[in-house]
């Protein structure tokens, strides 16, 4: 397989287009942009679609028409635009739509800046929209994964026919990496029940979610909330790096997942058995493995760039068995190796003083 | 309302609906969407396109159009109709779509979905049912609400200074030059019907035969919003609301515009996907090469002297030796100083953090990026400086520094533009991580101007010996 040097944002639309992606509609906003441009070059090229749309809110309901026909699509934003596309995400997940929507999460709140943040983790992980719905969201950490969780997006919006959220972050999307392309693969799913394609096969399908009977509502919502629980039961994804015997395992995706991988084996040169946990899968969150992994003395730290928003899911998943710590920069600010080593030791050290 | 002498294109019996009359529409007596409703269903028989036809119901009293259709539906968010018909018929151009839309739906919530498709001609159907009010829910004023008229939230009617004008949607729409057909017509007498008909009919076949975006204004009643009975509202549409939206048609390109607007689709195979990404290629040279050390490198200077692309080279010369590589440009608060700066991280080991804030290599083109990032080089690390635009470049202590004229070495093998690349002969010959001649085939691959290889050859080969020269 050949490694060709790229950007994370340009990943995704090679990812997209071997996952069988077919229509590519978006709007510009930085530091998401450049998945724009990739997708205006390559889509037209292999005979998709393309469009600039006049707003968010438009590229989103153009997601939703090709999605209603069964036809692998997305959208790519940043987080002011990400906000934009909350009332199409509620749409799509009430209709049971697949797509993939990437967030490059940028710092907020308002307009904030174009550098990195995950300040967008509750909007993600929460809902967003409004009603009760969900949406899966991947969270990589490197270009390699930028395409490689695209594909698996595509795919687990198909077999759940629910959207999905790439949550990367400014850095995973400019930063450079080798990729190695994976192989292009027919759609392995046939939407012909449900789908309206404009052809006689599915002339009798309906997409809404329009429901005007409470009951009949209510009957969806809990289809809805059964198809949620399969999704946290079966599609948890995580890596650890030296947990099974640290005394503090550190939480954090992304950009910051990779900074604490750095800091592990420094960290146990100073004696300190400090081991991470890189949530990939933010919903459904590794929830059962941090309570597997609490029910020992240890402690928890949680690293974001924010102000402490994946730490309540840490506490949700550690049911006070033990102590959660959290750390976090934000509206761009990043923090390097010294800085969390020093974090380290005030609570492995501090803490027990 | 009951409809009467039923097209094939409505269902037999109207199963999606709720409650136990089948039979009939939820529509008010009097209300116009029913006889909308059926010259469309007579249209899509006549036609024969019912079993290829997308219908997209808006939010407002016809959003149950799916009760009553036999054509594959799809609802839309309240305006978003148009965007949805894009997606849709963008994926699929054999798809005939029509977007079926109220008042509000149209010119307020959803004017930039609107205004935006008919711009980019999107060959769809669009049916504008204006009754100038807001029905489902409950009366209030609509974008086309007359100037007096009094809705829910126009209590002593509305008024120019308060709530603006009632907008003629037909006439902007006429304005764009990619639209094809614009007509405004009415339920009101038969006469104004059988106009109706005809154009709901053109509008559609505009679409069957690829003509492109077709836009149907029809007047229409809403006795239960206007609190009239059946036939004052329909004297009330044809005396007063024609006045403001005069009946006629705003535009008609339909004869010249045959087969214009089909944007056929044409997905590749994935075995041409993967040719045209090159998936799958055998690997350019995989010859594993070992590292020394660790590279953990800062590339600064002014923008436009090309210490991105240096970074970017060292970066692919590390992929090309199978090692782990990352290059990141500089970004967020480093950006201080009207730097240019990018991180570089080469390693037999997975790499974690792409940032680089203790350097072992250290590359800087101009004074500001060398007083930035040289307290930051650790112990025994290179600081590499391009003394042609440096001009104090002090020792460091425990560091060792390179000077080397980079853009003066440029300047005399043809450009400064490649100062850069003299850059990177410094590097291989200062850290000694790569041989020349590995470091010489990796820019061949990566140069992208073919033309320009031996000029880049040439750079590389003279920092290269300059810096062995001066050891």
């Amino acid at each position: 397989m050949s490694r060709k040097f790229m950007k994370g944002n340009d990943a995704i639309v090679v990812g997209a287009l071997q996952a069988g992606c077919r229509a590519y509609y978006g709007y510009p906003i930085t530091p998401a942009s450049e998945i724009a441009h990739a997708a205006a070059l390559h889509f037209p090229a292999l005979g998709g679609t393309f469009i600039q749309a006049e707003s968010e809110v438009s590229a989103i309901n153009m997601v939703y028409g090709t999605a209603g026909m069964g036809i692998r699509t997305m959208t790519a934003s940043s987080s002011p635009g990400f906000s934009l596309k909350q009332e199409g995400l509620s749409y799509i997940a009430g209709s049971e739509l697949p797509c993939v929507v990437v967030n490059v999460m940028r710092g907020g709140p308002g307009l904030g800046n174009i550098a990195p943040e995950q300040g967008d983790y509750f909007q993600i992980t929460k809902g967003g929209g409004h009603g009760n719905y969900r949406l899966i969201a991947l969270a990589p950490n490197c270009a390699q994964e930028m395409c490689d969780l695209t594909v698996l997006a595509f795919d687990l919006a198909d077999k759940y026919r629910n959207p999905v959220c790439i949550a990367a972050d400014g850095f995973t999307g400019q930063m450079m990496e080798p990729v190695t392309v994976p192989a292009a693969r027919p759609v392995p799913f046939d939407h012909t029940s449900w789908c309206v394609r404009g052809d006689a096969a599915t002339h009798r399908n309906l997409i809404s979610s329009i429901y005007l009977e409470s009951a009949d509502l209510e009957r969806h919502n809990l289809k809805l909330d059964e198809k949620y629980r399969r999704i946290a039961r079966d599609e948890v994804r995580c890596e650890e790096y030296q947990v099974e015997d640290a005394d503090l395992i550190v939480v954090a995706f992304g950009i910051v997942s990779r900074i604490v991988y750095s800091t592990v084996d420094q960290a146990r040169a100073r004696g300190w058995k400090v081991g991470l946990l890189r949530p990939i899968t933010l919903w459904p969150f590794p929830s059962a493995r941090i309570a597997e992994l609490s029910r020992r003395d240890v402690r928890f730290l949680s690293a974001e760039l924010n102000t402490g928003q994946m730490v309540e899911d840490v506490r949700l998943a550690v049911e006070g068995r033990a102590p959660v710590h959290f750390y976090g920069r934000c509206g761009g600010m990043v923090p390097g190796a010294e800085e969390l080593l020093a974090e380290y030791g005030k609570i492995l050290e501090g803490g027990r003083s | 309302m009951k409809i009467t002498e039923k097209p094939v294109a409505f269902y037999p019996e109207f199963e999606r609906k709720s409650g136990p009359h089948k039979e009939t529409t939820h529509y008010c007596p009097g209300c116009g969407h029913g006889n909308v409703h059926k010259m469309i269903a007579e249209a899509m028989v006549d036609l024969g396109i019912n079993e290829r036809t997308v219908f997209i119901s808006p939010v407002g009293c016809s959003v149950f159009g799916y009760y009553y259709f036999d054509c594959g539906h799809m609802q839309a968010a309240h305006g978003r109709a148009p965007a949805v018909a894009t997606g849709i018929k963008r994926a699929n151009p054999e798809a005939i779509v029509i977007s079926y839309q109220g008042d509000g739906d149209l010119a307020a919530i959803g004017t930039a979905e609107t205004l935006h498709a008919a711009n980019r001609g999107e060959n769809i159907t669009v049916f504008f049912v204006n009754n100038a009010i807001y029905g489902m829910t409950g009366g209030q004023m609509a974008p086309t609400t007359l100037i007096g008229q009094k809705t829910a939230t126009t209590p002593r009617g509305r008024l120019e200074a308060q709530h603006g004008n009632p907008i003629c949607m037909a006439e902007i729409i006429a304005t764009l030059p990619a639209t094809t057909y614009v007509e405004r017509v009415a339920i009101g007498d038969s006469k104004h019907i059988m106009k109706a008909r005809k154009a709901i009919r053109k509008a559609l076949t505009n679409q069957v035969e690829n003509r492109g975006y077709s836009f149907v204004e029809i007047l229409s009643t809403c006795p239960t919003g206007w609190k009239m009975d059946g036939p004052d509202a329909r004297d009330w549409l044809v005396e007063e609301m024609t006045k403001v939206f005069p009946l006629g048609v705003f535009k008609d390109e339909s004869d010249h515009r045959e087969g214009a607007w089909h944007r056929p689709v044409e997905p590749f195979a994935p075995a041409k996907r993967d040719a045209y990404l090159g998936a799958g290629e055998a690997e350019a040279k995989a010859e594993k090469l070992p590292l020394p050390a660790e590279l953990h490198c800062k590339f600064a200077g002014f923008g436009g002297q090309g210490v991105l692309t240096l970074g970017l080279f060292l970066a692919q010369v590390g992929m090309r030796a199978g090692l782990h590589a990352s290059w990141i440009p500089s970004y967020g608060p480093e950006m201080r100083g009207g730097t240019a700066n990018c991180s570089v991280n080469l390693s037999e080991r997975r790499i974690g953090s792409p940032l680089v804030d203790r350097p072992n290599l250290l590359v800087v083109m101009n004074q500001p990026s060398l007083e930035a990032f040289a307290g930051e080089v650790v112990e025994g690390g290179i600081v590499i400086v391009d003394t042609s635009v440096v001009e104090n470049c002090p020792g460091l202590p425990g560091r060792r520094v390179v000077r080397i004229p980079a853009t003066g070495i440029a300047d005399e093998v043809g450009t400064p533009k490649v100062a850069n690349v003299v850059l990177l002969g410094a590097i291989c010959a200062a850290t000694g991580a790569f041989p020349l001649a590995f470091v010489e085939q990796s820019l061949r691959e990566t140069v992208k101007k073919k033309d320009l290889v031996d000029l880049n050859l040439a750079a590389l080969r003279r920092g290269h010996e300059h810096v062995l020269g001066a050891v």
